[in-house]
This record gives C-alpha cells, sequence and structure tokens, in this order.
C-alpha cells in the first residue's frame, strides 16, 4: 500500500519541490503545454468563465420573473438572457465540464500513463473551443441571439432577428474539442494503460468517461451538420427547415436532438463516474456491484442515441413513434435506477466519513433521483402532452443537469483539488457552502415543478399573477444557491495561497492517483512506471489480488 | 398575488384521468426519493467511521440477486407507466366524429380561432359545455403550440401542415390559452382566455353582436382588446406596429415616401386592407380584419382611437408641439374627401 515513487520524491523541508505546476512559469509554457495536466487548468479558467456568463443571464431574468409584469427587462433582452445561459451553460459549461477538466487530468493518471494518447491535439481541443466559444460569446453579446439554445426553425432560420449564423458557427467550432476530446480518450484508455491495468480493474471514472467518449464521437457530429444546415438556409435561403422554402421545419428537431439527448448523458456520465469513485472512498469500500455501474453506464450511452423522439410528443411526430420512443425512454431509465442503488448499497456495513466531497456525493444521488423519477412523467406520453415546454421541464433538466451534474462536478473537484493544487480547502467553510447550495438549489427549483403541473410554460417572461409566489420563492432560491457558489469560488483560490499542503493521498484513497504519485503530480506523472496488480477500490486486505 | 394553489383546475373529459396517473407516478416518485433518502441517511449514520483508525470494513462485491430485483421492479413500474401513458394518450388522439371543428391560425403573436358558422374571434375562444371540440391548426409564420392547461391538452402549430387536438370541456369558466412553444420576442403575451358556456349562451353569443349598453369608445377599446390590436399597436420598442395612441389626426409618413393623414378612412382601410398603405419602418404583417369585424364595430375601434389620441397628444406633446387648438378640431369638420390636402395646407 505504500508507495515507494512518493517517498523517492519528497524533499527536505523548505525546499520547492518542482511539479507540473511550477517547473516552468512563463506564459508561453502555459498556452504551448503538453501536459494533460495543464491542459486540464487551460479548460477549468475557461469553464469557470462561462458558468459566471450563464449565471450572470440566469440572476437577470430570474430578477425579471419576480414579478408577473415584464419590468426588469424588455421581452427581447429576456429572450437573450434565456438564450445566453443555455448556450454557455450547456454547450460551453456542462458538456466540457468533467471530460475536459478532471477528464483530462485524472485519466492518464488512473490508467498510469504518462499522458493522452495525442497531447497535442490535446491542447488544440482548447484551442478550438476556445474560438469557437468566444466567437459564439461575442455574437450573442453583441447582437443578441434570442432563439433558445435549442435553435428552433424556422424561428432561427427565418424569422429571428440577431446574430443566429454567427451562435450557430461557435457552436459548430467548439463541437470539434467535443469530438477530438473523446476520440482521444478512447485511444488513451484502449492504448496506454499501464501493464496489469485490465478492463475489470479500470476505475469506474474511466468507465464513464469511455462511455461519454463514444457519445462525443458519434452524436456531436450531428449537431455540427444541424448547425451548419441552419447558416445554410438562413444564409443562403436553400429551403431545408421553413415550409415557407420547401422545408420540413420537424427535421430540426429531430436532428437537434439525435445529438442533444444523447449530449445529456455526455453531461451526466462523467459525473456517475466521479460519484462512483467518491462513495468508494468515504465508504472505504469497493463500490457495490462493479461491473452493474461500469456496464450501466455502457447501455446508457447506446440507449440514449434511440430516445430522442420523447422530446417530440406534441410536435406533430406520429403517434406510433411516440408510442415507440416513450417505450425506448423507460429502458433507459432502468440502468440509471440500477446506479442509484448500488450506490446506496456501498453505504452498507462501510466505513463512512462526511468530509465535503461525500456531502456533495449524497446530494448528488438525492437530486439526481428526483431528477431521474421526474423524467418519468415526462416519458408518459399521456402526462408529457400537459407538461411539454412547461416549467415542469425546466425544474426536471434542472434537477438532472445541476442537481446531478454540477453537484458531480463540484464533488469532483473537491475530491481531487489536493491532488490538482497539492492544497486543502478549509473543511468547514467547503461543508457548509455544499448546504448552502443543496437547499438553495431546492428552494430554486422545487417550486417549478409545481408552477409546471399548474401550467405555466416556459420562456415567459411574464405570466399570470397567481403564480408569483411559486416565481418569488424561486428567485429566492436562487439568490441562495448563487451565494453557495460564490463561497466555492472564493474559497477555492484561497486555497491556493493559504491552504495547507495536501500531501499526496490526503483522503487514504485508493488509485493510482493517490498512490503512486505526488500532490501535485510531477510533470510526467509517475516517477516509476506503475504496475498494478489489484483491483480497483482494494481498500480490504480480501480484495487484493483477485 | 391571488390565491395560491397547487393543482390547476380540471375542465376537460381528460383532466381527471391523466391526474390520476399523475398521481400514481408522484406517489412512485415520493417512495422511491423518500426511500434512498432515508436509506442513506440511516446507512450513513449507522456506519459511520468514528475515527480514521478504525479498521477497513469486510468486502461485500455485490449481489447478482438484489441487482436482478431492483432492476425487474423498477422496469415493471416502467411498463405500467408507459402502458397507462400510451392507453391515455391514443384517446386523446382519436378525435370523436361529432367534434365541432374550430379552425385556429397562429401568427406571431396572436391565436386566429374560426366558428363553424364563420364567426371569428382573435385570443379568445367561446365554446359550449359538453360539446367535444376539434381544432385544426396551422400557423402562418413560425411553430406555436396551443395549450390550454386546464384541459390538460398541447399540440404544436406548424407552418405548412395541419394539426389536430381535441377535448371536451366539462366545467363552467374562464381558462388560459398559452402559446408553449417559443416563437419570438412577444412569446409571453401570445394568449388569451378561453369561455366555456352553456350551450344556450353560446349560441346567443354566435349571434349577438356588440353590447348596446356600451358607448362606441367603450365598446371599441373591448374590441381593441379582444381582437388583439394591442398585441402588436403598443408603446414599447418591441412592438410590431405603430402604437396608435395619438395617431388618429396626425401625419404619417407611408412607405412609398409619400405623407397621409390618419382620418377615418385611412383607419377603416388600414383595418380591412391593411398591406395597402404601410407606415414608413414597418413590415406588411398585418392580417386584414374583413369579416371579423361589422361595419358598425369599425366606426366603434375608430370612436376608441380618437379617443386615445385626445389624451395622450395633451400629456406628451405639449411642450415640443405647441399646437393651435384648432388643429385636432379641425378634421371633425373637414370634408372627408379632402382632408389630406386642406390639412397639409394648414400645417404650411
Amino acid at each position: 500500500m505504500s508507495a515507494p515513487g512518493v517517498e523517492a520524491n519528497e524533499v527536505a523541508p523548505g525546499e520547492r519541490r518542482v511539479h507540473y505546476l511550477n517547473w516552468a512559469t512563463t506564459v508561453k509554457s502555459w498556452l504551448l503545454t503538453l501536459d494533460h495536466k495543464r491542459v486540464c487548468i487551460l479548460y477549468l479558467c475557461t469553464i469557470t468563465f462561462y458558468f459566471l456568463v450563464g449565471g450572470v443571464a440566469a440572476t437577470l431574468f430570474r430578477i425579471e420573473l419576480m414579478t408577473p409584469q415584464g419590468d426588469f427587462l424588455s421581452a427581447e433582452i429576456y429572450n437573450k438572457m434565456f438564450t445566453m445561459h443555455g448556450v454557455a451553460m450547456i454547450f460551453f459549461f456542462l458538456v466540457p465540464s468533467i471530460p475536459a477538466t478532471l477528464g483530462n487530468f485524472l485519466i492518464p493518471l488512473m490508467i498510469g500513463a504518462k499522458d493522452v494518447a495525442f497531447p497535442r491535439l490535446n491542447l488544440a481541443t482548447w484551442y478550438i473551443f476556445t474560438a469557437g466559444s468566444l466567437f459564439a460569446l461575442f455574437a450573442i453579446i453583441n447582437g443578441g441571439v434570442d432563439t433558445g439554445w435549442t435553435f428552433y426553425t424556422p424561428y432561427s432560420s427565418t424569422y429571428a432577428n440577431g446574430h443566429v449564423i454567427a451562435a450557430t458557427f461557435g457552436v459548430f467550432v467548439a463541437g470539434f474539442a467535443s469530438i477530438l476530446t473523446g476520440l482521444n480518450f478512447i485511444v488513451t484508455v484502449h492504448k496506454m494503460r499501464a501493464p496489469g491495468m485490465t478492463w475489470f480493474r479500470l476505475p469506474l471514472f474511466i468507465w464513464a468517461q469511455y462511455a461519454t467518449s463514444i457519445i462525443m464521437v458519434l452524436g456531436t457530429p450531428v449537431i455540427a451538420i444541424t448547425m451548419v444546415l441552419i447558416m445554410v438556409e438562413r444564409g443562403l435561403g436553400v429551403g431545408i427547415f421553413d415550409p415557407a422554402l420547401g422545408g420540413d421545419p420537424v427535421l430540426f428537431q429531430h436532428l437537434f436532438w439525435f445529438y442533444s439527448h444523447p449530449a445529456v448523458y455526455i453531461m451526466i456520465l462523467p459525473g456517475f463516474g466521479v460519484i462512483s469513485e467518491v462513495i468508494a472512498c468515504f465508504c472505504r469500500k469497493r463500490v457495490f456491484g462493479y461491473e452493474f455501474i461500469a456496464f450501466s453506464s455502457l447501455a446508457i450511452a447506446i440507449i440514449g442515441f434511440f430516445v430522442w423522439g420523447h422530446h417530440l410528443f406534441v410536435s406533430s411526430q406520429s403517434v406510433y413513434a411516440g408510442l415507440i420512443f416513450s417505450f425506448l425512454t423507460f429502458f433507459v431509465g432502468v440502468p440509471t435506477a440500477i446506479k442509484i442503488f448500488n450506490w446506496t448499497a456501498t453505504l452498507y456495513k462501510g466505513s463512512v466519513s462526511f468530509a465535503t466531497p461525500m456531502l456533495y456525493a449524497l446530494g448528488f444521488i438525492g437530486l439526481f433521483t428526483v431528477g431521474g423519477l421526474t423524467g418519468l412523467y415526462l416519458s408518459t406520453l399521456a402526462i408529457d402532452i400537459h407538461l411539454h415546454d412547461t416549467y415542469f421541464v425546466v425544474a426536471h433538466f434542472h434537477y438532472v443537469m445541476v442537481g446531478g451534474m454540477v453537484l458531480a462536478f463540484m464533488c469532483g473537484l473537491h475530491f481531487w483539488w489536493p491532488k490538482i493544487t497539492g492544497r486543502m480547502y478549509p473543511q468547514m467553510t467547503a461543508k457548509f457552502a455544499s448546504v448552502v447550495v443543496f437547499i438553495g438549489f431546492n428552494l430554486t427549483f422545487f417550486p417549478q415543478f409545481i408552477v409546471g403541473y399548474l401550467g405555466m410554460p416556459r420562456r415567459y417572461y411574464e405570466y399570470p399573477e397567481q403564480w408569483q409566489l411559486l416565481q418569488l420563492l424561486s428567485t429566492a432560491g436562487a439568490s441562495v444557491l448563487g451565494f453557495g457558489f460564490l463561497m466555492v469560488l472564493c474559497y477555492l483560490p484561497y486555497s491556493l495561497v493559504f491552504g495547507k499542503k495536501a500531501g499526496p493521498n490526503p483522503w487514504q484513497a485508493k488509485g493510482l492517483e493517490w498512490e503512486e504519485t505526488t500532490s501535485p503530480p510531477s510533470a510526467h506523472n509517475f516517477e516509476k512506471d506503475p504496475v498494478v496488480t489489484e483491483e480497483a477500490y482494494a481498500y480490504t486486505e480480501g480484495a487484493r489480488n483477485v | 398575488m391571488n390565491e395560491f394553489e397547487l393543482f390547476p383546475e380540471a375542465a376537460s373529459s381528460f383532466a381527471g384521468e391523466l391526474d390520476l396517473l399523475y398521481w400514481f407516478l408522484t406517489a412512485v416518485s415520493v417512495i422511491f426519493t423518500v426511500g434512498i433518502g432515508v436509506a442513506l441517511l440511516y446507512l450513513g449514520i449507522r456506519y459511520r467511521r468514528k475515527s480514521d483508525d478504525d479498521p477497513p470494513p469486510e468486502e461485500i462485491h455485490g449481489s447478482n440477486l438484489l441487482e436482478i430485483v431492483w432492476s425487474v421492479i423498477p422496469l415493471i413500474l416502467a411498463f405500467v407507466m408507459f402502458f397507462w401513458g400510451a392507453h391515455l394518450f391514443f384517446k386523446m388522439r382519436i378525435v370523436p366524429e361529432d367534434a365541432m371543428e374550430i379552425l385556429v391560425t397562429g401568427k406571431q403573436w396572436m391565436w386566429k380561432l374560426q366558428h363553424p358558422n364563420g364567426k371569428r374571434e382573435i385570443n379568445d375562444l367561446h365554446i359550449p359545455l359538453g360539446q367535444p371540440i376539434k381544432c385544426t391548426m396551422t400557423s402562418e409564420d413560425v411553430i406555436h403550440s396551443f395549450y390550454v392547461p386546464e384541459f390538460r391538452v398541447k399540440q404544436d402549430v406548424l407552418p405548412g401542415r395541419y394539426t389536430q387536438l381535441w377535448f371536451t370541456p366539462t366545467k363552467i369558466g374562464v381558462y388560459h390559452l398559452f402559446c408553449a412553444e417559443f416563437c419570438g420576442t412577444e412569446h409571453s403575451r401570445m394568449g388569451g382566455k378561453v369561455y366555456v358556456m352553456t350551450p344556450s349562451e353560446y349560441e346567443s353569443w354566435l349571434e349577438g353582436g356588440s353590447d348596446a349598453s356600451l358607448s362606441p369608445v367603450e365598446s371599441g377599446e373591448q374590441l381593441f382588446t379582444s381582437l388583439g390590436c394591442a398585441t402588436c399597436h403598443h408603446d414599447q420598442k418591441t412592438s410590431q406596429g405603430p402604437d396608435l395612441a395619438g395617431v388618429f389626426g396626425s401625419m404619417q409618413p407611408l412607405d412609398t415616401g409619400e405623407k397621409i393623414l390618419a382620418d377615418e378612412d385611412y383607419m377603416r382601410n388600414s383595418i380591412l386592407d391593411p398591406q395597402s398603405q404601410v407606415v414608413q419602418g414597418y413590415g406588411k404583417i398585418m392580417p386584414s380584419f374583413k369579416g371579423m369585424v361589422t361595419e358598425v364595430q369599425i366606426s366603434h375601434l375608430i370612436a376608441y382611437l380618437k379617443s386615445i389620441g385626445g389624451s395622450e397628444e395633451t400629456e406628451s406633446t405639449d411642450e415640443e408641439k405647441p399646437e393651435s387648438p384648432e388643429s385636432a378640431s379641425l378634421i371633425d369638420v373637414v370634408d372627408p374627401g379632402t382632408t389630406g390636402q386642406r390639412y397639409v395646407r394648414m400645417e404650411r
């Protein structure tokens, strides 16, 4: 269990240890880095920026929604704000969040490799992503886009004002970063595993990343093509989606959701991976039903490609198509339920510690359960007719995306922060912030289930008076939630300077990234090539050498 | 803020059945959520780590039996939900033979509805209690979605094709009509009310014109609202058409470059043939209201437009434009045929 590589790397007190963050400090050494760990940091800064952009937009429209009248923002600005919120949060924060940051950092470390398979390509994805996303952001801020992140036609392709072409072009470009990252990860997992790291010794985080990468490679080209088709119709007047030009408006929805539904799993699967790691560590126990969790990730990735039509139950899709999509959608629910049950069962006879990452993990399980179960309402055909495009849908996907994915991201960030930075953040403050986030989140989004069933459509900046109380609760919750995130945004940077040194393995966790290298790791990850002789999560004697 | 509600009114034949299924789903969800929550709390506290020196726990790899149990139970529940939901969905999609057809046209940002006898409405729908109603719908521009929460029905309305939905109203009352699919700037104003009335009230409503007890200005104001004029003609910069306050009696530049006096004839022409004389800076988008308003109603509308002209003018333009008091009243006395030229002469 001791790590010879780590000890050899220790230096005398007072002397500065060389690691990936400080071996070179020039701007050039960062911008031209081939180190997957530095690429992680670059991505982390970029997506934090987009999280703030999306957050500012959300703040503005939450203030507007405090009153039934449109008094704080004009209709135009309101529409641009929810578009900016959606585009920034989905395309530029959630999709890259865990894969491009924690995935980049951890995949080579967890499988015992020196880097990803294609380090230059890896850096290139960051440039592609940054260029595409800044272009879209510029278009949205400068001219404004009011189509919503879904860009439904023919509104987006013919009727909307604003810089739709520029925004869709930005999304198109940024998509290539996803494709190439996915490709890189798939090759890395196949070819770069350390001796002894067999497929069933892989940490579950790797399984989740692998499944995600498959979706990225297969799904993203479809959204890229769809964005190009919008540009062609809008720019050149070629009839594709607008019936006035001989096109089919519903075709767009099929193409869009063929990517965007699997994209939900791009966003959530890596979160599942994080939760598996954290639950195992803080129960000091192998995850219950390892194979079931691993294969349920793949099952979700595959079935996820066949359910897109559940977004089209009221869009004039045929009754029989609706029937099939509803049926398949229920099948996705089952592997998801399996994961929830297995994580819960892992606590049984464990040695449970409530450190900050564990609080986030438990919060994730609770909120994701609600998010998943309310998904059943929407896959039930008749109920979806009433709930489609109402606040119920808004609440549902925020329980999945924020309660699920953002909490999982927070969980992973707090778990691996000492590994990434070498510093520990203040525990009590962090635990307090996690509770604030949990309460704020529920206060924000639970009322939206109610106002949704009452019938309030989404994307309304004015609404009937009787729903003001619920909207007011939601805004109040959003300010609590925002405060929680701001706390995180303060104490994590604070810990970079004032946090106490973490040591190689502050959580006594299993895994190559904890046991075989320092915190932060050296530029080449491992001093000695690791050889794997045990299963993942071998916290107890009996599990080793199986 | 009105009284707090947790549940929308159930005012169609589907609503009760749908709510029952909703309660079933909610019961399943609550049981699972509470179950998971209690299990996490109980297990977490029962097996919490007392100190860092605690021995590692015993190894539990998993249990195939448990995996099967907790895969099959959700699967069975999912099947129940699927069949129940699909059964109801089919009912909602099979339109009965005796349904009364309402023609619905969506456009940015209003609903145009027409009754079987030809009577038209904008943004409001009057229907008789207990009568199955079938809406046959299309859009003139983007995708809209016809949604009445109290009936639990919704259907996207597409340009270039027809979609249908049906329901039987089962409760007298006034309900929301929304557009549920984002359709542009004034999306949240694209809606109105559905009035469910007794069949006899509906009959007399169909026959009836404007309410005789109202003055022309009041009746015109009602028409202005009920025809949805205010959706486009308002004073915010998002408006699709010119704000009409103060327009009556003023000179309006047309897109042809001419100027025209906004008098009764121009107003009437703009209601019946709106695309012929469009004010500069606005698109040719206003639909014709021919056949939707009687001559009497047109005159009421114009009376209303006159009334909003007077008050706005004195409030807002006093300083910049000290008008001679006779200019407003002038129009009332001049001969309609020559108004334009004479007005121009006066200006000079």
